[in-house]
């Protein structure tokens, strides 16, 4: 199978432009004769697939959700980036191209990441074309923050809801679309095999989801846009459905999966509070912009505070330590992601966790609301407003800046933030890994495309805030409309694909074989209870940290749990009827051989880099030693039952150099 | 902060499917967290079930965050249950008590059939938004995002009509079963942007004509949705959808 880049000649700047004014077309009459299938309707799903009705295509639409609106790119929080430079402040397409290579610790394209830049003004004035209520200045212009460690400010918001508001965006285009009959929608439609015709991805298997029934649907090329598999980990800020299966599906027929260690561990998230616990909520970056992060000086503080015999604001300020602001002077607070997660695991680690179960940092606003009040007093000429008064004043503009959060945080834990500093634990966030493509966008096999977190492409080891919603719509908008064209375009003789063929036939008979294998184990065990186990091997030993014995041991651990799964799982009901619990079970299933793949994945990486901290190789200071002259590569997995095998494209960086990330 | 092994006494619609009768069942689940979800809660109900070989209860949840629309429960009669601004997600036990009993039930309307037990199709949502709930703009056919400035107050409210979710409290609120409240936050968050003005007529009668359509009853002011609407979306919208929608009814040519 085919593994090349496809990264096209010419300056890092021009590419994309003359790549796209060279690229071969389709004409109108012959698109309207090609199908394409695009599987998930999320940001990079959902715009695809409206793009492409634009364009005249076919398509078929599918998800497994019951309305395209609801994909977890609406539980996006804190905005989009884009390189706009609205603030004047020195921001360009190479800055945004520059921080988002140097972020992701140097394991991405550098020309995907060029292109993404470039792309991302596009995106936002799309988004504004299509009615999304961005914030706005006085002047009636278009508000920035700063997010997520940069020194610009070129995140785009609509308050705490902008993946919401851009997934209405795509949604609302995907319905215009919907309604010319230019796209036809399957909802609860969840796709369980792709098939594979003379080596190219020519249809899916779906099942439906309301009667249990297996459909085929073929279509000249498929794309993928279905996610991330952070849910690997069964807790995690992922939606409860969120899954890696369709990706899986594919690798299990040939596709490469990429970087599959390259896990992103957010920061700020409502730690865990009991055995019970389903999911994890996150609370938004940009609190770290005012917000600072401590942990008490000594042990015995840490252990009153655990068993509730003292509460956070009884620690004096000598006895804290702001450890961010401590380790790191020069971004103290505003550390990347995966800097701030270990920091916070370092801390628990030593026993100086604040959470009944130990592993809780606080977020504290105190110095905030003082600092906002005293501001604010001043504007009201109020020079000698007394402390309580000041509390008052500042707590109001903590309120309009972060109130849905704050309100947020104390329906799911109960306590007041504006009173008690906020106790937060890293959790599992997003995906960086994915289906390995080229710059088309397209996997190993001809035909099958794969966008947004699905794909490995744009984020390298980490991803900066605000750049998932910028990646899910650059590809689906502005890429991969594009790029499909240059395997449509040696299509337009290719008759309608016949769903009955051969090859159909047999993933669907194959699809079939698996459920019923499922169902009819009879065990005692329920899906999520394995899900819960794989979850806690995950967290585990590939989880923050990570070292050679721990992954071979957990990787052991899960083989073995796999076992036990096809030997006493239980599902009930029937297949064909609605059966959220075969659902469970179907994915469950995959993320038991992906997670095995992310333990070999990480095993193979001797170095620490971005997400992926390998304990053996850190600095003096316990910082991540990245280690350029071997790693410098993207794994590309080909799955084995037995044996996975690793094929490497290695990354060349012709534009920027590389340099060890300091925070310091 | 409450009690941590409380026993509750659940009454659940069950319901095997769309034509299939329904009916309550009482089940029995202990050593319940206050804090835990509402949705937790249930879980636990349902690995308990599946322990005893029986059918755990259907019921739809995904981001549990209160922002996917997703989740949908009547509990003790309130659509999303008793406390305000709040989705059935974000719901946490600490506000039972040891010993109470609570039924719930799905959303109730004709255009929302059961699929089984607490889960309903919402599919008549989607096609009220396809009836004209966008701005015609194909991708790539924008101007520059700051060409036209919006008031920041203006942008402020058609955000706050934005904010709506699909979830469709709002008609299991209602005792017509309209969905006014869902159609007029999408009427009234692109009219109020220059954007979507050109549309707006239009947009309104055919949205309204799609609604009417699909089986939900007519709005005669009730505004319990406002009061179960999780998000706030308030009646004041419906006000800027008859607006939008009587200037279309006098003008229009179509
Ligand atoms: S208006 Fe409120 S209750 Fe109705 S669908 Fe929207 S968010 Fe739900
Ligand atoms: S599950 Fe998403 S709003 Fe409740």
């Amino acid at each position: 199978m085919p593994f090349q880049s496809n990264v096209p000649p010419g300056e890092l700047s021009e590419k994309w432009t003359k790549y796209r004014s060279s690229m071969p077309l389709v004409a109108p009459n012959n698109k309207r004769r090609l199908e394409v299938i695009v599987v998930g309707t999320g940001l990079a799903g959902g715009a695809a697939a409206a793009t492409l009705g634009e364009l005249g295509y076919n398509v078929k639409a599918f998800t497994f959700h019951d309305s395209p609106r609801r994909a977890h790119s609406i539980a996006a929080q804190g905005g989009i980036n884009a390189a706009k430079n609205y603030q004047n402040d020195g921001d360009s397409v190479y800055r945004l191209f520059y921080d988002t290579i140097k972020g992701g610790d140097y394991r991405s394209r550098e020309a995907n990441v060029h292109r993404l830049a470039e792309v991302s003004v596009n995106i936002i004035d799309q988004a504004v074309a299509q009615g999304v209520p961005f914030a706005r200045e006085y002047g009636g212009l278009l508000a920035n923050r700063s997010f997520g460690g940069v020194q610009v400010s070129r995140t785009f918001y609509a308050r705490g809801q902008t993946g919401q508001q851009l997934l209405l965006g795509a949604y609302q285009s995907l319905s215009r679309q919907i309604s010319l009959g230019n796209v036809q929608m399957f909802n609860r439609h969840e796709m369980v095999d792709v098939v594979i015709q003379d080596g190219k991805a020519r249809g899916i298997i779906a099942r439906n989801l309301l009667t249990g029934e297996l459909e085929r649907h073929a279509a000249h090329c498929v794309v993928l846009g279905t996610g991330g598999y952070g849910n690997v980990f069964y807790l995690s800020t992922n939606a409860m459905n969120s899954n890696g299966s369709a990706a899986w599906r594919v690798v299990k027929k040939g596709a490469y999966m990429a970087n599959p260690c390259f896990t992103q561990i957010h920061p700020t998230c409502i730690p865990v509070s009991g055995e019970y616990q389903s999911k994890l909520t996150l609370m938004s970056e940009s609190l770290r912009n005012d917000g600072r992060v401590w942990v008490p000086k000594n042990q015995e503080d840490a252990k009153a505070i655990r068993e509730g015999r003292k509460k956070g604001t009884d620690i004096a300020e000598e006895d804290r330590d702001y450890y961010l602001e401590r380790r790191y002077p020069a971004f103290g607070n505003l550390v990347p992601r995966d800097v701030a997660s270990r920091a916070a695991k370092t801390a628990c680690d030593e026993g100086l966790g604040v959470s009944p179960t130990g592993l809780a940092v606080f977020l504290d606003f105190a110095d905030a609301i003082m600092r906002y009040g005293k501001s604010r007093a001043n504007t009201l000429n109020e020079y000698n407003a007394s402390e309580a008064r000041i509390k008052e004043l500042g707590t109001a503009v903590v309120a309009e800046k972060y109130g849905n959060l704050f309100e947020m945080y104390e329906k799911i834990t109960g306590e007041n933030p504006y009173v008690m500093p906020m106790k937060i634990y890293p959790a599992v966030h997003y995906t960086m890994g994915g289906l390995w493509v080229d710059y088309n966008l397209q996997t190993n096999i001809p035909g099958l495309f794969a966008s947004g977190e699905a794909n490995f492409s744009d984020h390298g080891a980490n991803r900066l805030g605000a750049s998932a919603l910028m990646q899910g719509l650059a590809d689906g908008y502005f890429v991969l409309p594009y790029t499909i064209g240059t395997f449509l375009a040696d299509e337009i003789r290719t008759p309608t694909i016949d769903p009955d063929g051969a090859e159909f036939l047999a993933a669907e008979k194959e699809a079939q074989e698996r459920i019923d294998r499922l169902m009819s184990i009879g065990g005692n065990q329920s899906a999520e209870s394995f899900h819960r186990r794989l979850g806690k091997i995950m967290w585990e030993y590939c989880g923050m940290a990570r070292n050679a014995e721990g992954l071979t041991k957990g990787r052991q651990m899960i083989r073995e749990l796999r076992e036990e799964f096809y030997q006493d799982l239980f599902v009930p009901g029937s297949a064909k009827e609605y059966n959220p619990e075969l659902e469970k079970a179907l994915r469950v299933a995959d993320f038991l051989e992906l997670g095995e793949l992310m333990m070999l994945d990480a095993l193979d990486r001797q170095e620490s880099c971005g997400g992926h901290f390998r304990e053996e190789y850190q600095t003096e200071e316990g910082e991540a030693l990245r280690r350029d002259d071997e790693f410098a590569y993207v794994s590309a997995w080909e799955w084995d039952d037995n044996d996975p095998i690793l094929h490497k494209e290695e990354l060349i960086f012709e534009n920027v150099e590389l340099k060890t990330r300091s925070y310091k | 902060m409450g009690a941590d092994n409380m026993k509750l006494t659940l009454k659940i619609w069950r319901q095997q499917g769309e034509n299939t009768k329904g009916q309550f069942k009482t089940y029995q689940v202990d050593n319940v967290s206050s804090h835990m979800s509402f949705l937790e809660m249930l879980d636990v109900l349902n690995e308990q079930l599946v322990s005893q070989k029986e059918e755990p209860v259907a019921f739809e949840h995904d981001c549990r965050e209160g922002i996917c629309g997703t989740c949908s429960l009547v509990i003790n009669g309130y659509p999303h249950g008793p406390m305000q601004g709040t989705t059935t997600c974000q719901l946490h036990m600490r506000h039972f008590k040891d010993g109470d009993t609570i039924t719930i039930e799905p959303w109730r309307a004709a255009a929302f059939p059961v699929v089984k037990d607490l889960v309903v199709n919402r599919d008549s949502f989607d096609r009220i938004i396809q009836a004209g709930g966008y701005i015609s703009v194909n991708t790539g056919q924008a101007q520059d995002g700051n060409a036209i400035p919006i008031e920041k107050d203006q942008a402020n409210h058609a955000m706050d009509a934005a904010t709506c979710i699909g979830c469709g409290a709002c008609v299991a609120a209602c005792p017509n079963a309209s969905a006014m409240l869902f159609t007029a936050a999408k009427v009234s968050h692109l009219a109020q942007m220059p954007q979507g003005q050109v549309e707006a007529a239009e947009r309104a009668q055919r949205m309204v004509a799609q609604h009417d359509a699909e089986g939900f009853g007519r709005c005669s002011n009730v505004t319990a949705c406002e009061a179960e609407c999780p998000k706030g979306i308030s009646v004041e919208h419906i006000a800027r959808l008859n607006r939008e929608y009587l200037t279309s009814s006098i003008g229009s040519t179509k």
